[in-house]
């Protein structure tokens, strides 16, 4: 161990941080977690299957999953209009605009929902507009799919911002010299670029949007096999105590985020050897 | 110049579907949020602030954040000290792992915390013997809080600490300086900013969770009812203005959360003296 | 095809980049911008590519005003500092760019465009890394598809900003002696930009001094050396030495040496400057027989042995004044020349500048003269 320290250099506290790192990441993390993974072992094959292909189960991750897949797409076309706008044009406001963007990390999830539940209510500042053309927001998926861009909008934005804030303008300058436009500068030279972090903020507000909770149960009516998205079916499983039916929801689920989680990983680890490579 | 930027009313319409789309998903609410909670009048507020239903909420809920954020503050600084300062095989493993509850649906992890220590968890019999309450009392709702938030602090140092290297650090060791006075003297000094960023988003979160304590509290009101759980119980009792009204403390937190970062980003902007507008090139030559 | 900046003003916020500059570049010439950091160089050409706009003044291509004429559609072929080079498109496409982008009726086809491109790789000796990104290829390379990616345009002319900066010496050297190949080979117009007055004297037809947005002087290598137009170019080229005196009635007084003007003969006195290279700075034992030659004697605070030449640090003992010399290391040998002892220097080879402050103008105007000794 000595030797071991000596060739970390000679800065103290490495067994001491590390020691605790490791001792605090596994009590309050991996062990918990890894519960989980065991209740689901006690569970025969035939029971965790049925458990999640009954019908109730299925249509919840198929609404998670869509509406999750389209706040994340709109937040993507959005969050990089978003972006854009935030790091390359001066108005009036743009700081307050620019902070605004995290309220959905810091504003607790419960109030977002209720706040949007009754915006987008039929009797709403924006529903009732909209109940005019016959279109219903809340308690509707349409309802789950304005709850979940609200929470990943962030994401986007701020995974591109920083890409498009370091950007080497001269490469803007080439394109204009060898004659091309301003949209095909934008296709060619600027997208392409500007693709692995709407990836990643793509991956990171889908991935949040799939487990969210606090801000789509007020406005999505719960309604089983219609507006029922997987969080919270667990939650209902639990209330009648069927932990076994809520374990084994709750194992894929874990899963399919820790997937997402690798993906996400490897997309950022390719922004930084794009970025170190220049 | 022209050939940079977009015709004028390019700009303009791209800023305004931009400010049309945060309005609509961002600053409504908010406005919403204020505008409904004085509906009823502003007795109806203050009675329903100062309801000692909602002050056993606000209690518990800085009670809760007084324990969790401490705690992931440490932990945040000394992984942020053994993962910046030193290498070591596996460090892209750790850092994935630290990420971990970031990844996990609030519901999962008050779930697993319930699977652990609820009466027909794990260790439910052993802390039934022993008449331990973790799960449906405060002890519950910390460790879901502290679960949710770990991230936070670890995430905000880890790259700061690493930007900065260990040269200051080994020269403050070198003139004798102990490994705390270093870190005291020379280290926090520098990250002071980036933990001071790490612990208000952690503060926010830790006071504004809502899906993994509604697993773990079992909303006992006045005991186990953090503020965003009591606005849930509002809400769900048709006693809107009460719940939007206990919601602007949470969303006037926001503000305030939002306020400091923006203040942080500002300070530490012009420490580096990263420019608005890099290319506009003063001198006439090109600063490359 | 030539190149004539007519009158052009520029400024930045509250500093001006370029005033009142005008000059001509001859078609098929290889002309060097060449300046200190500041003194508007890149500005210049930045204009000329139409990267910036002018407050004041004309470009004309040919004799065909493009001032208002956008910069896509000048066909000006301009490598940057840092070449921006496509970081996300390998080689063979960061080169077809400026084809790939054209209008459907003008742009060349799929063969037609591989065939371009892969004359390029080769003219700038690049054949084999069609594949390769950006982030693969040395700096040397990567200037090289800077300048093939330019190229593939066909441009009127070439723009390069400070082509070599970026590169370590040897590298530099090689791309240089590339690059005057490539100029003859090519016959083009090409203006470059660069601080380095060794490589501007190497590489070009014609020099551009210039210094606080203004052009001080335009030539051959050899003219702007041997005759300076004014102080700033004196210093800006090389080593040189610099001696404070007087003048008044037609003679210049530098300490104890003086020396005949044709300068007018005015009632007043004006300070005046004499200059003169270390190099024709001739160091004697004794003094010279000739006592119409202008000698001071000096003391030699250091020598430096700088392999086939001798620098030696003199000061002056009428004036005090501190200056250099260089001499070869056989003449060094000759004098046997040690630190702390006296020598005689020669004056000759002086020029003078007059200061002749006006109230009009701030700074002071420099007059050279003619010198009879």
């Amino acid at each position: 161990m000595r030797k071991l320290l000596h060739n970390r250099g000679f800065l103290p506290g490495f067994g001491m941080t590390m020691g605790y790192t490791i001792i605090y990441l596994s009590l309050l993390v991996l062990i918990p977690l890894s519960v989980l993974f065991l209740k689901a072992t006690t569970m025969s094959w035939e029971q965790f299957v049925g458990t999640i292909l009954d019908s109730r189960v299925l249509a919840s991750i198929r609404v998670s999953i869509v509406s999750s897949f389209f706040a994340a797409c709109v937040n993507a076309v959005f969050g990089v209009l978003v972006a854009w706008v935030l790091a390359r044009y001066q108005f009036f406001g743009k700081r307050i605009i620019d902070g605004i963007v995290d309220l959905p990390f810091a504003l607790p999830t419960a109030v977002g929902g209720i706040a949007l539940t009754s915006i987008y209510a039929e009797n709403g500042w924006v529903g009732q507009y909209l109940a005019e053309w016959g279109i219903k927001v809340a308690y509707t998926p349409l309802g789950i799919w304005v709850a979940l861009t609200f929470i990943g909008l962030p994401f986007v934005v701020r995974t591109v911002q920083p890409v498009l804030q370091d950007w080497d303008l001269q490469m803007e300058e080439a394109a204009a010299t060898l004659g091309a436009t301003r949209w095909t500068t934008f296709t060619r030279v600027i997208l392409p670029h500007l693709l692995p972090a709407v990836i990643t903020g793509f991956a990171l507000a889908f991935a949040r949007a799939l487990g969210e909770y606090g801000s789509v149960v007020f406005i999505s009516g719960n309604m089983p096999l219609k507006t029922e998205i997987v969080p919270l079916l667990i939650m209902t499983k639990l209330e009648q105590f069927d932990y076994a039916g809520a374990t084994a929801i709750a194992t894929v689920m874990l899963v399919a985020s820790f997937i997402m989680l690798l993906i996400i990983n490897y997309l950022q680890w390719r922004i930084n050897k794009f970025d170190a490579a220049r | 110049m022209k050939h940079l930027t977009e015709p004028a009313y390019v700009r303009w319409i791209l800023i305004g579907v931009a400010l049309l789309f945060l309005a609509l998903f961002l600053i409504l609410p908010l406005i919403a949020v204020f505008t409904e909670a004085f509906k009823q009048g502003a007795d109806v507020f203050v009675a329903s602030i100062a309801d000692p239903e909602t002050l056993s909420a606000v209690k518990l809920t800085l009670l809760v954040a007084a324990i969790s954020v401490p705690l992931n503050v440490t932990f945040g600084i000394a992984a942020a000290w053994a993962i910046a300062k030193f290498s070591f095989r596996g460090k892209n493993v750790l850092l994935t792992l630290i990420d971990l509850p970031f990844a996990v649906s609030p519901v999962i992890a008050g779930l697993i915390f319930v699977l652990l220590f609820g009466s027909q968890g794990i260790l439910g019999p052993w802390l039934d013997l022993h008449d331990i309450k973790i799960i449906f009392a405060v002890p519950g709702i910390v460790l879901a809080t502290t679960f949710v938030t770990f991230p936070f602090v670890a995430r905000e140092l880890i790259p700061i600490m690493e930007a900065q290297g260990k040269d200051e650090e080994e020269a403050a060791v070198s003139l004798g300086a102990s490994g705390w006075k270093t870190f005291l003297r020379v280290t926090l000094p520098n990250v002071k900013w980036g933990l001071l960023y790490g612990v208000i988003l952690c503060n926010a979160r830790a006071m504004g969770e809502f899906g993994a304590v509604s697993v773990v509290s079992g909303h006992i009101r006045g005991m186990t009812n953090t503020l965003p759980l009591h606005v849930e119980i509002l809400y769900n009792e048709y006693q809107f203005a009460a719940a939007f009204a206990v919601a602007t403390l949470l969303a006037a937190l926001a503000l305030v959360t939002l306020i400091v970062k923006s203040f942080i980003e500002w300070k530490t902007e012009r420490q580096s003296g990263v420019e608005e507008e890099p290319y506009i090139d003063v001198t006439g030559e090109r600063a490359g | 095809m030539s190149i004539e900046v007519d009158n052009i003003s520029k400024s930045y916020k509250n500093f001006t980049a370029l005033k009142n500059v005008s000059l001509q570049i001859p078609e098929g010439e290889l002309v060097a911008l060449l300046g200190p950091s500041g003194s508007g160089k890149t500005t210049l050409l930045r204009l000329i590519a139409g990267l910036e706009q002018p407050e004041e003044g004309r470009i004309l291509f040919n004799g065909e005003d493009n001032t208002n004429r956008d910069v896509r559609e000048r066909r000006v072929g301009f490598v940057f500092q840092h070449y921006a080079l496509f970081r996300h498109m390998n080689i063979f496409d960061n080169i077809a760019f400026g084809l790939t982008v054209r209008s459907r009726k003008t742009r060349p086809n799929k063969e037609e465009i591989r065939e371009k491109v892969h004359s390029l790789l080769k003219l700038v000796q690049l054949e084999g890394l069609a594949h390769r990104y950006p982030s693969q290829l040395s700096g040397g390379q990567r200037q090289r598809v800077a300048l093939a990616r330019a190229l593939a345009v066909e441009p009127k002319f070439l723009l390069l900003d400070e082509p070599f900066g970026a590169l370590d010496t040897k590298v530099r050297q090689e791309l240089r002696r590339w690059l005057r190949h490539l100029h003859g080979k090519l016959g083009l117009t090409i203006l470059f930009v660069t601080h380095d007055q060794e490589e501007a004297m190497e590489l070009a037809d014609q020099v551009v001094v210039m210094n606080e947005g203004k052009v001080e002087q335009v030539g051959s290598p050899e003219e702007i050396y041997h005759h300076p137009a004014n102080p700033f170019v004196y210093s800006f080229l090389g080593r040189v030495n610099l001696f404070r005196g007087r003048v008044h009635e037609g003679k210049i007084k530098l300490g104890e040496a003086e020396f005949e003007t044709e300068w007018e003969n005015k009632a007043v006195e004006l300070p005046a400057v004499g200059y003169m290279r270390p190099h024709d700075v001739e160091v004697s034992l004794h003094a010279p027989a000739d006592s119409s030659i202008q000698a001071v004697q000096a003391q030699v605070s250091r020598i430096s042995l700088l392999g086939p030449i001798v620098r030696l640090d003199l000061k002056r003992l009428d004036t005090n004044e501190v200056f250099e010399a260089e001499m070869s290391r056989q003449r060094f040998a000759e004098l046997a020349l040690v630190e702390n002892g006296t020598v005689y220097v020669t004056l000759n080879n002086l020029s003078f500048y007059v200061e002749e402050g006006q109230s009009v103008t701030p700074a002071p105007t420099f007059i050279p003269l003619q010198v009879s000794v």
